[in-house]
């Protein structure tokens, strides 16, 4: 095989697992804007959703209506999240927010493994993590099919959560108070409701990174880890942009593979985990230029 | 009726700013100072003192150096597990590669070289704050790890990547055993304990108060933000390396760089959080809060359960108490332990007289 094949087999490679770093960044952007809370909690989240998809799964229940309960479980938890933590820290520094969110990370992944238990189950979502025969004929590039459906799964999410934020009242009011909380307020927009819309729709996000990344590694704890790794990416893109979470994830991705493969090398063996810490610094240095990542909101400082 | 400071008058200036303007107070941290160094080690044993006050004093160090960063200075840091590691394996390297250093100075050398890796990975936060700085310093806690698991020279090209502290010698005498052990741990701890107290009172700590309050205010009136952030992340990192070091060679003896991960990070932060964000008294409250939760966990799952419960059951339930408590002591008291400490003395001084 040429150098240049395996360069685009690495380069697509780690594109279509940055989007599955998307998909996580997602989230944590869709909170971060409503509500200004940077949700350290929404790798548990994924965690929790994968861990009672599949503990549903194991009752019996055929995939669909176990999808539909998860999303009703994810619901439910969005709605007293909303009502147990975030409500009485109302008006708290976005660092006290911050922390409580790490506390209920810790939460969500005791609960999640203490009610379905902590060995590593299969997910199988009938898709083959193999590489896709009709473009290897085509174009001499392996690429998974896996990563394909999922690039196609988080895509159409994207566009989903587009139509929802850009033509619905509700989604409307959710710029609203993304713009200004105050302001939102002060025209009739019930702030309380809005945030669990959002966080509702973050554990339809963190469901559906769940059962991607679920089915890839398996049903266990390091799943809430994938968050660290949405991390870089949500930098990248800033805080505030889907568009961001998309693009930023990408850029990481395929860097981070690319990395790994060619930086790997240098430092010998096959094992350097480049790619643990690869991203952040990239991260790092484009904060040092552009501070506010690739599309975030611009910091404006009022005294 | 005690506690009260009738009758006491400052005279002078220097009475005025003690640390401990009231007279029980003083005698109380003497009492306490003479239990610690002196009661503790007679009557605790060995498993209580090497397995749970040495590591509590270890990282009541670390939630200090964390708390100058964040408590103070008001800049988020994910990061202290690996200026813990700097510190861990630059004493190690110190002691073997330079044998002529007393063990002491290896020590302070280490919080040295962890105050220049913290002063590095700190730079970033002159242009980005908050959550955008929190990640920032998640790429030093990665990097930092990574380093140390892949670069041989750090553990001397053990193959088990794991460093063994060699024994320990000051002033030519051996420390080995656990009483030793916690002495010198505890020594190390009060003297920088005293001065980071210090430090938070003067100028330097002041100036740290009012950045973190509002960083363009403070530039305002004249506080250079540049060199006031970068020594807040210097001597923050100075304590969590001294910490680390401590942690290697008084307790665990044997590390890995895994031993730094970033729970280890977390756990400090929670101790800040629990303990009381911008106290020192808090990072001790809030250590001893987290190292003693789970052994107390333990003894009543003990006790009701029989043995009932799973290790993994246990491990959940612990994960679920410590959630549930961050977020219940961030929604009811966010000033945490040391705030409630205070309110403690403060109505002590009018009881029981209250109006």
């Amino acid at each position: 095989m040429s150098d240049l094949n395996f360069f685009f087999e690495v380069l697509i490679g780690g594109l279509l697992s940055g989007v599955m770093y998307s998909l996580v960044a997602l989230g944590f952007v869709l909170i971060y804007k409503a509500s200004g809370v940077f949700n350290f909690a929404q790798g548990s989240m994924v965690l929790f959703a994968a861990l009672t998809f599949v503990g549903i799964m194991e009752q019996g229940i055929p995939f669909w209506p176990a999808l539909v309960v998860a999303l009703v479980v994810m619901m439910v938890l969005a709605v007293g999240i909303e009502r147990v933590v975030l409500r009485p820290l109302v008006n708290q520094p976005q660092i006290s927010l911050f922390m409580a969110t790490i506390g209920l990370s810790y939460l969500l992944e005791g609960l999640g493994q203490g009610l379905w238990g902590t060995q590593v189950r299969a997910l199988d979502l009938g898709i083959e993590d193999m590489p896709n025969e009709t473009i290897q004929t085509m174009l001499g590039i392996q690429v998974s099919t896996f990563d394909i459906f999922s690039a196609i799964s988080a895509a159409l999410l994207v566009g989903l959560l587009a139509l929802f934020f850009n033509k619905t009242r509700v989604g409307l009011a959710l710029r609203a108070v993304a713009d200004d909380h105050q302001a939102a307020l002060a025209v009739g927009i019930p702030l309380q409701h809005v945030w669990a819309i959002v966080w509702a729709a973050a554990g339809l996000v963190a469901l559906v990174a769940g059962l991607l990344w679920g089915s890839r590694l398996g049903v266990q704890f390091s799943l809430s880890l994938v968050a660290l790794k949405a991390l870089p990416v949500l930098i990248l893109g800033g805080f505030t942009s889907i568009a961001g979470a998309i693009v930023g994830g990408l850029i990481i991705g395929a860097s981070e593979k690319l990395a790994e493969v060619y930086i790997g090398t240098f430092t010998g063996g096959a094992v350097a985990a480049v790619e643990n810490w690869f991203p952040y610094m990239l991260a790092l240095v484009f904060l040092l230029v552009r501070p506010q990542g690739l599309f975030g909101d611009k910091i404006i400082e009022r005294v | 009726m005690l506690y009260r400071e009738a009758g006491q008058f400052k005279t002078s200036y220097q009475k005025d700013q003690a640390i401990f303007p009231i007279r029980q107070d003083r005698i109380a941290v003497w009492a306490l100072l003479l239990a610690v160094f002196i009661a503790v080690p007679l009557l605790a044993d060995d498993y209580w003192l090497g397995s749970i006050i040495t590591p509590l004093l270890v990282l009541s160090l670390a939630a200090i150096g964390l708390n100058i960063l964040t408590g103070y200075a008001g800049q988020l840091s994910l990061g202290t597990a690996g200026f813990m590691a700097v510190g861990a394996f630059a004493a190690y390297n110190l002691n073997i590669r330079v044998p002529e250093l007393p063990l002491i100075v290896d020590f302070l050398l280490a919080g040295v070289f962890a105050a220049m890796v913290g002063m590095v990975f700190g730079l970033p936060s002159l242009r980005i704050k908050g959550f955008y700085l929190a990640v920032a310093t998640l790429a030093a806690q990665f990097f930092i790890e990574w380093v140390f698991t892949h670069v041989g020279w750090f553990t001397n090209y053990s193959s088990s990547g794991v460093i063994s502290a060699p024994p320990m010698h000051i002033l030519g005498m051996t420390i080995d055993t656990a009483v030793e052990k916690y002495l010198l741990t505890l020594s190390v701890v009060a003297v920088l304990a005293l001065g980071a107290k210090n430090m938070v009172r003067s100028r330097i700590g002041r100036s740290w108060m009012a950045v973190r309050d509002k960083d363009i205010s403070a530039e305002v009136i004249g506080i250079p933000l540049l060199s006031t952030k970068l020594s807040a992340f210097g001597i923050s990192s100075f304590y969590c390396g001294v910490a680390g070091a401590l942690w290697t060679y008084c307790y665990l003896g044997t590390v890995e760089p895994a031993a730094f991960d970033l729970n280890r990070s977390f756990q400090v932060l929670f101790m800040i959080i629990i303990g009381g964000v911008g106290s020192i008294l808090g990072s001790f409250l809030g250590a001893g809060f987290i190292v003693l939760l789970p052994i107390l966990l333990n003894n009543i799952a003990a006790m009701i359960g029989h043995g009932t419960l799973q290790a993994d059951t246990m491990a959940n339930l612990e994960h679920i108490i410590f959630g549930g408590l961050i977020i219940f002591f961030l929604i009811v008291e966010p000033h945490g332990l040391a705030r409630l400490w205070q309110i403690a003395k403060e109505k002590l001084r009018l009881w029981p007289f209250p109006y």
